[in-house]
């Protein structure tokens, strides 16, 4: 959790120096999507995320970082996973990724594979026909999935009492005939544990559970807005009191786990790992024509037309 | 006269419209207490109040869906889709739904409704935010697309949009919102659509364009005039649909070469539509191949590689040049 605060401190900070492109702070949401990460197994499960969580999913391994790093760079090669790093790309249409995590996770049971697939989402997708329509085909062809709606409270502008005038997301279970769980999204442990519980379901062939992670935006909604037109101090007073890595923090001091020392030693250890997934990103070649080789298997006869104009345009450009 | 951003204009229309008719109301995702994330739809909550512009939940086919029902209640719906990426979501509503109300009620009903997006490249925005997706609204048929390239027609050509009895389309460049700044006529000012603006005469070669590629073309012409003394036209469309035949043709006669430049992927984009026109109505006066300027067959790439995509100055002088040394 600390790593995923402090790594998206480190983009927001590039972003405004003006060396990165628009970034999504993680700040507050850390316990729902570290601790539901840490519930899965990366060797046989899937990570399927919106754009918020990637900083939080180093469980799924130590790559996840750069591409998420590559991603806000701008660089073509960010979704270039390799096949032992279980995460889908970075998805910006909200709710399209939840559809592609139902077939994902049916598809692995088609196989005889063993793995569940974690799918994150925000309270905003929950509105779209996109959330709907795969819950309800999760529910019927029981795929191994886990619908984890990081309900932060906001969508951009928009509170989630404007989002839905349902009970809480957890209900809109019910229309999917899924089960539907509610746990208090700043508890590490609470969502590790709803996220094991429904793994175990999943895995057991009992099919999809939607669990709604309760918890609060303390950033903008990304590097782009400003939220003090429309969030209400207090209210993000009174959930800063709730800080799930204070709140963990506290947790450890008491059980003797925790203090100054190992703070300063987690914190150095992150830094150095962004560093040096930073210098990677940065190394990383930016491939000739990478759009026209990466758009098809291989390009049409349109695209390679298409690069000898380009090639032409460059020549004619240094000449 | 008022100087305008393109914003200013389009936010300043949707203020006048709203007052002049209490049947427009404006509806999209954060467009009321954030006044939308470009605060193209600022002021208008405080001023026009909560029922009349409404923070919708995150669906764009219900915002557009809805809107269609909202017009047959009797309603002026002006829709903002937050990015014209987004529209892919609602696709079945602008395209199944809305363009064919009209003929599916034999004439009876249409669909006073408008969609606002923004659109295209050069901002270094993430995926899905830029692309140009004009020409698969321009199969919708029932569908009317404005596509403005300057302050005063944001406002001339969202005015028509919204009193228009068909949908439409309002296509609003996402890199001129703040650059873009001219003069802005005050009070009523409609651009009525399907007539075409000739941003500059020109005997030698014309380049047709619409939106933020008009900017671009404009700077190409005076390159290519400055260096080779040829005179360059540019030939505004303002709207794909309906399309001004005349103007294009009228351009064509006149100089007998032709350039159409779009930021789309070249494949069925809309500039083969302007292209077969040309060939089809002024085939005999053309002295050269009519040259498309266009993206790539590509999904519209990552920031970093956006400047090798986005058709520049340098690209559309280039086919200008091509154009006027050519011999049919
Ligand atoms: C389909 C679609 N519509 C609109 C947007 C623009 N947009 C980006 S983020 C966002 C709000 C998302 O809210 P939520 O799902 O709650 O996730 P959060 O950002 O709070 O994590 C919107 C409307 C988008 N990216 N995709």
């Amino acid at each position: 959790m600390l790593r995923a605060r402090r790594w998206s401190t480190r983009l927001f900070n590039l972003q405004r120096q003006g060396r990165m492109g628009t970034t999504a702070p993680i700040d507050g949401e850390e316990a729902a999507v570290v601790g539901s990460a840490a519930a899965m197994d990366p060797a046989v499960d899937w990570a399927v995320p919106q754009y918020r969580e990637p900083v939080g999913l180093s469980r799924f391994g130590d790559r996840v970082l750069l591409h998420t790093i590559l991603y806000h760079l701008g660089h073509p090669d960010a979704g270039a996973y390799p096949p032992d790093i279980h995460v889908f790309p970075t998805q910006i249409s909200i709710a399209a990724q939840i559809p592609h995590a139902v077939g994902l996770a049916w598809g692995l049971r088609l196989r005889g594979e063993p793995g569940a697939v974690l799918c994150y989402f925000g309270d905003g997708a929950t509105s779209e026909g996109d959330f709907y329509e795969a819950a309800n085909l999760a529910g019927v062809v029981r795929a191994p999935v886990i619908l984890l709606c990081v309900n932060n409270s906001w969508a951009i502008s928009t509170p989630v009492r404007l989002q839905t005038a349902a009970g809480s997301i957890a209900d809109k279970a019910a229309a999917a005939g899924i089960p539907g769980v509610r746990v208090d999204g700043n508890d590490v442990v609470a969502v590790r544990e709803a996220t094991a519980a429904a793994r175990r379901r999943a895995l057991a062939g009992e099919g999809p559970t939607l669990i709604e992670a309760v918890t609060y935006r303390m950033g903008p909604h990304t590097t782009a807005d400003d939220p003090t037109r429309y969030v209400p101090p207090e209210e993000l007073a009174a959930w800063a009191e709730r800080d799930p890595i204070a709140r963990l923090g506290t947790r450890l001091e008491q059980a003797g786990l925790w203090d100054d020392d190992r703070q300063r030693a987690a914190e150095e250890d992150a830094d150095r790992r962004f560093d040096a997934a930073f210098d990677a990103a940065q190394a990383t070649p930016l491939r000739d024509d990478v759009f026209i080789d990466t758009a098809y298997a291989s390009p049409t006869p349109q695209l390679e037309r298409q690069r000898r104009l380009l090639h032409d345009e460059r020549s004619r450009g240094a000449g | 006269m008022a100087t305008m951003t393109m914003l200013e204009a389009v936010r300043h229309t949707l203020h006048e419209e709203m007052a002049r008719d209490e049947r427009v109301m404006v509806l999209g995702q954060d467009v009321g207490t954030l006044g939308g994330v470009f605060r193209a739809t600022e002021g208008l909550r405080d001023r026009f109040g909560a029922e009349r512009v409404v923070d919708t939940p995150l669906s764009e086919g219900a915002i557009v869906g809805a809107s269609l029902g909202l017009a047959w209640a009797g309603m002026v719906p002006v829709a903002e889709i937050q990015f014209l990426g987004f529209t892919h979501q609602a696709f079945h509503q602008v395209a199944g739904q809305l363009a064919r109300i009209r003929a599916r009620s034999g004439g009876r009903h249409g669909c006073q409704a408008t969609l606002r997006a923004p659109f295209g490249g050069g901002v270094r925005a993430p995926e899905l935010h830029s692309d140009s997706l004009e020409a698969q609204f321009a199969q919708c048929a029932g569908l009317k697309i404005a596509a403005p390239a300057s302050a005063a027609d944001a406002k001339g050509l969202l005015t028509a949009a919204i009193r228009d009895p068909d949908p439409v389309l309002v296509l609003e460049p996402l890199r001129g919102y703040r650059a873009i700044k001219d003069d802005v006529p005050e009070g009523e000012h409609i651009v009525p659509f399907g007539r075409a603006r000739e941003v500059r005469g020109g005997d030698d070669c014309v380049i047709i364009a619409w939106s933020a590629m008009v900017q671009t073309c404009l700077r190409a012409a005076l390159e290519v005039e400055e260096e080779s003394g040829a005179s360059i036209g540019v030939l505004d469309l303002r709207t794909l649909v309906p399309l001004d035949v005349e103007a294009i043709v009228a351009a064509a006669e006149r100089t007998g070469r032709v350039v159409v430049a779009q930021e789309a992927p070249p494949t069925a984009g809309f500039a083969s539509e302007v292209v077969a026109t040309v060939q089809e109505e002024a085939f005999y006066a053309l002295e050269a191949p009519i040259a498309r300027v266009s993206g790539f067959d590509t999904p519209y790439p990552p920031a970093m590689l956006e400047e090798r995509w986005v058709p520049d100055v340098s690209r559309v002088a280039a086919a200008v040049r091509r154009t006027l040394e050519a011999r049919a």
